[in-house]
C-alpha cells in the first residue's frame, strides 16, 4: 500500500477512535451478589414486576375529565413506549422545563386525561413509570444533554460535584472517585440510577430514583430536596447522561 | 441447663399459636430453635444429610435473603418429603416457614425470601413419609439487620 | 382482594414432566414489630399461608410467619398430570384472601 494511502487509512482510523463513546460504566446490577442479579434478571422472580403489572393495568384505565386512558391516545405500549426511557429526563418543547418519567406522565395526565397528577411514591405512579421505563429494557441510556437541554445539564452536573450536609461530600467523590471501592459492608456503585424505579431491599417495596436521592442526602446529613424539585431533576438529566450507554434494566433489585 | 424463663415459655406458647405482640422485642436462641424442632419431630433423632440448604453465606439485606431448600428424595407415594421448615436461632420466631409436599410434587425443591435477623445458623429440617428426619444448617453473615428497622 | 399476585408456569406440557412454578404476592409482610413515626406499634399484617390446588388435590401449601420476606417469592414443583386449572390462593392474618388461576394443557 503506498505510504499516503496507508497514513490517510490510519489518520482516519484514529479519528474514528477518537470519536467513538467510552465503554459505559458499569449499572447498580453488576454490583449486586450473584443471587440477587438472577433475581433481577428473572421477571417471574422480580418484585418490581408486580408495579409493573399495576402499571399496565392504569395504561388501559380510562381517567380524569377526558375520561382517557393512556392506550386510548398512545396505543399498545410495547410499541408507543420503546426507547421513550432511554432519552429521558428530557426537555418539554412546548413549556421549556426539564420532565422526568414521572413528570411526563403526570404532564399527559393533567394536559391530556384532565387527572389529578399523581404522587411521587404511590403505587399508581411508581406503576406507571415501571411500566414504561420496562418498555425499554435492554435498550442503552441515551439521553439529549445539548441545546435547550445544556442549562439543566451544567446545573445537575454542579450538583454532583458539590459537597453537602454534615458529613460534607458530593455524590463525585464516592460515586466517581471511589466507586468500586468498600464502603462498610457495601461496594460503592457509580451511582447511574439506570435501574430506577427500583425495588429496594431497604425499602422493601418499589421506589423512584428521587427517593433514591433523598437516601443518600440523609446518609451524609444534608437536606432532602421535594420529590421532583428542580435540583434533583437537574441531577437526574446529569445522571442519565453519566449513564450514555448502560442498559436500562428497570426494574431493578437494589440492596 | 437452667430452666426456662417466663419469657421464654410464652415465646415457645407463641410457636404454636401464632405471634404475641411482644411489647419488648425477644429473640430465640439456639435453645429455642432446639425446643422448636423438638416439637416439630416429636424428640425422634434428626439425621445430617439428604438436605442441602442453599443461601448465600453473605446476605447484603437481611430483610429479604434468598433461600433454596432441595431434598434427596424419590418423591413416589411410598417414599416422599412431607414437609420442609427453615429454622432460626436469632429472630424473634423459631420457625420461619413450612413447605407441604407430597408424591405430586415431582422433585423436593422450594424456594423464597426469608428475613434474618442478625447473623446466624439458619436451618433446614425436612420431615419423611416414613418418619425421619433430616437437616442441614449453613451459617449466613448479615451485613444489615431485619426484624427491628427504622423504616 | 388482598392484593396483586403473578404466577409464572409452563402453559403446557406432557403427561409426567415436573414442571416448577414461581409465585410473587405483593405484601408488607408486617412483622408487628415496627414502631411509627408516633411511636406506635405498627399492627401484625402477614400472609399465613399459601396454597395451590391443581384439579380438585392440593399439591403444595406454605405456611408462612413474619420470618419470610414482604412481597414473598415462592418457587415450587408439580408434576404435570392432566389438562386443567390449578388455583393459587393465598391468604393472611385478617382473613383477607387473593386468588389466580392458571390453566395447563397437558398433551
Amino acid at each position: 500500500m503506498p505510504a499516503k494511502l496507508l497514513i490517510g487509512v490510519l489518520g482516519a482510523a484514529l479519528l474514528a477512535a477518537g470519536a467513538a463513546p467510552a465503554d459505559p460504566l458499569p449499572s447498580g446490577t453488576s454490583f449486586l451478589s450473584d443471587e440477587l442479579r438472577t433475581l433481577e434478571a428473572d421477571a417471574a422472580s422480580n418484585p418490581g414486576m408486580l408495579w409493573v403489572d399495576e402499571g399496565e393495568r392504569l395504561w388501559s384505565t380510562r381517567a380524569g375529565a377526558a375520561n382517557r386512558s393512556c392506550a386510548d391516545c398512545h396505543g399498545a405500549a410495547e410499541s408507543a413506549m420503546r426507547g421513550v426511557a432511554a432519552r429521558y429526563p428530557a426537555v418539554d418543547a412546548a413549556r421549556g422545563d426539564l420532565l422526568n418519567l414521572e413528570g411526563r406522565i403526570n404532564r399527559c395526565r393533567t394536559t391530556h386525561q384532565r387527572a389529578e397528577p399523581l404522587a411521587y411514591e404511590t403505587d399508581a405512579l411508581l406503576g406507571l413509570t415501571a411500566f414504561v421505563a420496562r418498555q425499554s429494557l435492554g435498550l442503552p441510556m441515551q439521553v439529549e444533554t445539548g441545546g435547550a437541554a445544556a442549562p439543566f445539564y451544567a446545573a445537575g452536573e454542579a450538583a454532583f460535584q458539590r459537597r453537602q450536609g454534615q458529613l460534607n461530600l458530593s455524590c463525585a467523590q464516592c460515586h466517581r472517585d471511589n466507586a468500586g471501592r468498600s464502603l462498610r459492608g457495601d461496594v460503592i456503585s457509580y451511582g447511574l440510577g439506570a435501574g430506577y424505579p427500583a425495588y429496594r431491599l431497604e425499602w422493601q417495596t418499589l421506589g423512584s430514583l428521587h427517593r433514591r436521592l433523598r437516601s443518600c442526602a440523609f446518609g451524609v446529613r444534608a437536606n432532602q430536596r421535594d420529590y421532583g424539585s428542580a435540583e434533583y431533576l437537574a441531577l437526574e438529566l446529569y445522571l442519565a447522561a453519566r449513564a450514555e450507554g448502560v442498559a436500562i434494566q428497570a426494574p431493578a433489585i437494589r440492596r | 441447663m437452667t430452666a426456662p424463663s417466663r419469657r421464654h415459655v410464652v415465646i415457645g406458647a407463641g410457636l404454636a399459636a401464632g405471634l404475641l405482640a411482644l411489647p419488648r422485642l425477644a429473640r430465640a436462641t439456639p435453645e429455642l430453635r432446639d425446643a422448636a424442632m423438638q416439637e416439630l419431630t416429636g424428640g425422634a433423632p434428626v439425621k445430617d444429610g439428604r438436605v442441602r440448604l442453599t443461601i448465600p453465606g453473605v446476605a447484603e439485606n437481611g430483610l429479604s435473603v434468598y433461600t433454596t431448600v432441595a431434598v434427596d428424595s424419590p418423591m413416589t407415594a411410598a417414599d416422599h418429603v412431607r414437609a420442609i421448615h427453615i429454622l432460626s436461632e436469632q429472630n424473634p420466631i423459631a420457625r420461619l416457614f413450612t413447605a407441604r409436599l407430597g408424591p405430586r410434587s415431582g422433585i423436593a425443591r422450594v424456594s423464597t425470601n426469608i428475613r434474618l435477623a442478625a447473623s446466624q445458623n439458619v436451618t433446614a429440617l425436612a420431615e419423611m413419609s416414613d418418619g425421619s428426619f433430616w437437616q442441614d444448617r449453613k451459617l449466613v453473615v448479615v451485613t444489615i439487620a431485619a426484624c427491628i428497622d427504622g423504616g | 382482594m388482598l392484593a396483586q399476585a403473578r404466577v409464572a408456569m409452563p402453559a403446557t406440557a406432557r403427561p409426567g414432566d415436573i414442571i416448577e412454578i414461581k409465585a410473587l404476592i405483593r405484601h408488607p409482610m408486617e412483622t408487628g414489630y415496627r414502631v411509627d413515626a408516633r411511636g406506635q406499634p405498627i399492627p401484625r399484617h402477614i400472609v399465613r399461608r399459601f396454597a395451590a390446588v391443581y384439579g380438585g388435590t392440593e399439591i403444595f401449601r406454605m405456611e408462612m410467619t413474619q420470618g419470610v420476606a414482604a412481597n414473598p417469592f415462592i418457587a415450587f414443583h408439580t408434576v404435570a398430570t392432566e389438562t386443567g386449572e390449578i388455583v393459587f390462593v393465598w391468604e393472611d392474618d385478617l382473613g383477607a384472601t387473593t386468588e389466580v388461576r392458571k390453566t395447563i394443557e397437558v398433551v
